[in-house]
């Protein structure tokens, strides 16, 4: 098992080695791919920490949390759109984004509450692969709930001009849109975790994760608290995927899968149910998507190797289960899998 | 007063719900969709059976619920769920035709509307449409009341009224080619559903039927069981052998559109097959099962093709080859996630499969597995002059592989080896604490499942000729794994059953495809919330997963 570890960091070493030596990238690409992977990592941030916090109240992995994700920014494209047909977005770009943004973040909310209430909270006590498939099935039936409601095409996200263009950065260039990503995803998560660490309403939630029964005799209202953070996970999710629209420009009913998955792998990374952790891993994940295929496999002379992105995080979601399932971090939960 | 505020709440909530569920319906185009076939023609289309349906369940529950707390007006909570299912659709009819919903909701069209409005204008439709909620949601309700006699005979006999209506494309061809039959298509069938005579008397028919085998069904099994053993072996075998003879006639009978979708379905009874090994038996959830029969379909295809020119096997030569690379990917895929349990597992899994998918569709791989293009001119199968190749011969290839690997699961199951998955599955530390090698007991699971899955995968590469990338999405794994949860995960009629209604079903309703994933979602959903054990579950996991109700002994469970 060791053996087919080292294998694969040895290969990695080799293709970095190369890559370098061949001098094919100068330092500018090298910070497009950092910027690039750090806005897409926080998105991947933000999602995971809709996993990460049911996974830590529920045990279980919320399957449809990337259907959360789609549903908002789909929804908030009509308000977008009407905005920026009748012009007021060009007006009033900050107050539309911020309509755009709670509109998102609104309807994920919603249906994350929906899916606890219809789909999850009847089977809270069932055995363990039961909810996992509910959730499999509530994600399929969202996907295409959506598709039946808003139609199976891909819709262009509309321009929002403030956003365009570059800002100097000393001797780099830094996009603007990358920019407003990684500081909004920022903001929302140091706003998050400030709500978890610090305020009272956190503290329950730690301790419904915890322990479910002695919080309950602590005076803790469980489903309460479970519906946080779904709420939670909602709100997040709506904001990252407005910001996941805003950066490839478009959305669609099967836009929340791929997304969805590297978010999990982010937080398996991070240590499931560690939400410092979920933020870090979202982030190293977007960075070794963004870095890896030139950095890796570019110098082992894979052709095309920006097509086999995906595939660097799913395998380093396989090789973080088999050799540390408990993540870079480590789970905060000292809990027996069981 | 307490009594007056439940029976309001009861009805509206449920209602409600059922309300918004009837306007999903609606805006994500099934009602539209649906309507295009008939049930009973120029009475009732499908839609509408649809909107009934919703209507009559709003009553059904919300009486349900008003007995469950004592209310003395059960029969006014139904009528007051039906209003209020009938009284939202109908805002959506007004709401549609003051707004444009369609700059958002691209099925609120005006013909939806006039479905809903029942063809009339939206003042006098919506009228219509309250009335039509009222009255379904008292018919739910008295569906629930009357006697559970009563109850079963209407229900098997209105739902085989619908489904021959609706599987009218199905049933006339069949009774076509069969010369006295097709009297009775003239008397059954209009151009498009039943006419209302036929629906009338073959709803008098089964309801008789199903009230005679109500009341004497008992005696006839009891009648069985008084048979002297040799008898009842003999009986025994003569249904075996009339089904078995009925399987190798079903292609000549049913002509070659059905036979097509005859051979869809086997392959998923293949592969439902497998999983159910790997997911029924062991317990072990895995959602990259479709790498397997990826693998098994590129082996073929490498190893045949000779538009790749590397190898020119046969297909029986291929076979073999495309089952052991199959055994061997899931030997090799199974030693990293040996360690997981539950949810690590399934998206370990998950990762795998798309991992296969991404690097079969890529650049990288091109010169050998043909990327986005995929590999074409696979021969097909043949067997001396005989050759497979309209769906009604490949239906016999597939039945063989069927039967094969149904025999194997079906011997497995009671071996040693069968018992050792199925300890593994209910407890893998008492497992092994009783000495089961959990190692080679999960990978055997895996292999023999990737085996049969690789087998399926030859198959299908020898029947479409060509294989793509696209064709082994995750799709195709949640698929097989609805197959297998609604038919009843680790039995093997349920594998069947399921591969029936859930792959055989939407061929033949061809307006229902765009919603199958949508109905197997939601069909995941509900199994998992009403019905764990499947459709056609295996004795042993019924009475495990129902054993509270046993004890508590409730006697009238509703007939559904």
């Amino acid at each position: 098992m060791w053996l087919i570890g080292g294998a694969i960091l040895l290969l990695i070493l080799w293709g970095s080695a190369a890559t370098l030596a061949s001098g094919r990238y100068s330092g500018y690409h090298w910070f497009d791919f950092i910027v690039f992977g750090l806005a897409q990592g926080s998105i991947y941030a933000l999602i995971a920490l809709g996993y990460t916090m049911v996974y830590g109240t529920l045990r279980m992995i919320n399957f449809a949390h990337s259907e959360v994700f789609m549903g908002g920014p789909y929804t908030a494209y009509f308000v977008a759109a009407a905005f920026y047909s009748s012009g007021f977005l060009d007006q009033h770009p900050i107050l539309s984004l911020i309509v755009v943004f709670f509109v998102s973040m609104a309807t994920s909310t919603g249906i994350a509450v929906l899916l606890e209430r219809v789909a999850y909270r009847p089977l809270r006590n069932s055995p363990r692969l039961v909810p996992l498939i509910t959730a499999i099935g509530a994600s399929f039936f969202l996907q295409y709930t959506f598709r039946g409601l808003y139609g199976s095409g891909f819709q262009a996200y509309p321009v929002v001009k403030i956003l365009e263009g570059q800002w100097a950065l000393g001797e780099f260039r830094i996009l603007k849109f990358q920019a407003v990503v990684i500081i909004a995803a920022a903001l929302m998560m140091a706003a998050l975790y400030a709500f978890v660490q610090k305020t009272k309403m956190g503290k329950a939630i730690r301790a419904v994760s915890e322990d479910k029964e002695a919080a309950s005799l602590m005076g803790i209202g469980i489903d309460r608290m479970i519906v946080t953070t779904f709420v939670i996970g909602g709100i997040s999710a709506g904001a990252a995927g407005v910001l996941y629209a805003l950066m490839f420009k478009q959305v669609h009913f099967f836009m929340g899968f791929i997304p969805g998955i590297k978010a999990f792998t982010a937080a398996v990374l991070g240590g499931i149910g560690n939400i410092p952790g979920a933020m870090l891993g979202g982030i190293f994940l977007g960075l070794v998507e963004s870095v890896g295929p030139s950095l890796f496999l570019d110098g082992l002379g894979i052709v095309a190797p920006y097509q086999l992105k995906d595939a660097i995080a799913f395998t380093m979601l396989v090789l973080v289960l088999i050799f540390r399932p408990t993540g870079l971090l480590g789970e905060r939960l000292a809990v027996k899998k069981a | 007063m307490k009594l007056g505020f439940g029976l309001w709440y009861n009805g509206i909530r449920v209602g409600l719900i059922l309300g918004a569920v009837g306007v999903l319906l609606a805006l994500i185009g099934m009602v539209e969709a649906f309507s295009q076939r008939s049930v009973i023609s120029e009475v009732i289309s499908m839609g509408h059976t649809l909107l009934l349906l919703v209507g009559l369940f709003a009553g059904y529950l919300a009486t349900k619920r008003a007995t469950r707390t004592d209310s003395a007006y059960p029969m006014l909570t139904s009528l007051l769920s039906g209003l209020v299912v009938g009284g939202i659709l109908s805002l959506l009819v007004l709401l549609g035709s003051l707004v444009n919903l369609r700059k958002i909701f691209i099925n609120a069209s005006p013909l939806l509307y006039r479905l809903l409005a029942f063809d009339l204008e939206p003042g006098g439709g919506t009228i219509v449409l309250l009335l039509f909620g009222t009255l379904s949601g008292l018919l739910g309700g008295l569906f629930y009341l009357v006697s559970p006699l009563v109850h079963r005979v209407l229900g098997i006999s209105l739902g085989c009224m619908v489904v021959t209506g609706v599987l009218q494309d199905l049933l006339r061809p069949t009774f076509a080619l069969w010369g006295p039959l097709a009297i009775i298509n003239d008397w059954l069938y209009a151009t498009n559903g039943l006419t209302l005579h036929g629906a009338a008397s073959l709803f008098i028919l089964i309801a008789l039927v199903t009230y005679l085998w109500a009341k004497r069904g008992g005696t006839l099994q009891a009648g069985f069981q008084r048979l002297p053993p040799a008898r009842q072996r003999l009986l025994r075998f003569s249904g075996w052998g009339l089904l078995a003879l009925l399987l190798i006639l079903l292609p000549q009978i049913l002509g070659l559109f059905l036979s097509e979708v005859l051979t869809i379905v086997g392959l998923y009874v293949l592969l439902g097959l497998g999983l159910n090994i790997v997911v029924g038996y062991a317990g072990l959830l895995d959602l990259g099962y479709v790498a397997f029969f990826a693998i098994g379909s590129y082996t073929m295809a490498l190893l045949t093709s000779p538009e790749l020119g590397f190898f020119h096997f046969s297909f029986w030569g291929a076979l073999p080859f495309a089952i052991f690379m199959g055994v061997l990917f899931g030997v090799l895929l199974g030693i990293p996630v040996l360690k997981m349990r539950g949810d690590y597992l399934a998206i370990a899994t998950l990762g795998f499969g798309e991992i296969i998918r991404i690097l079969v569709l890529s650049d990288f791989l091109r010169p050998w597995l043909g990327g986005a293009q995929g590999v074409g001119k696979i021969p097909k199968a043949s067997l001396g002059a005989i050759e497979f190749g309209t769906p009604q011969q490949l239906y016999y290839l597939i039945l063989a592989g069927c039967l094969l690997v149904g025999f194997i699961s079906w011997r497995l199951r009671d071996s040693r080896q069968g018992r050792a998955w199925m300890a593994v599955r209910e407890d893998e530390d008492v497992a092994q604490a009783m000495g089961i090698n959990l190692v080679a007991t999960k990978l055997m699971a895996f292999a023999t499942g990737a085996g049969f899955s690789a087998l399926s995968g030859a198959i299908f590469a020898s029947k479409l000729g060509s294989v793509y990338p696209h064709s082994f999405n995750v799709m195709i794994s949640i698929n097989i794994l609805c197959v297998i949860i609604v038919g009843g995960m680790g039995s093997i009629p349920g594998v069947i059953l399921g591969a029936i209604a859930l792959v055989g079903l939407p061929e033949l309703l061809r307006e229902f495809a765009e919603y199958r994933l949508l109905v197997y979602g939601a069909a995941l959903v509900a199994m998992m919330l009403l019905r764990p054990e499947g459709l056609w579950p295996e004795a042993v996991r019924r009475a495990e997963l129902h054993e509270e109700e046993a004890e508590g002994a409730e006697p009238n469970i509703p007939a559904d």
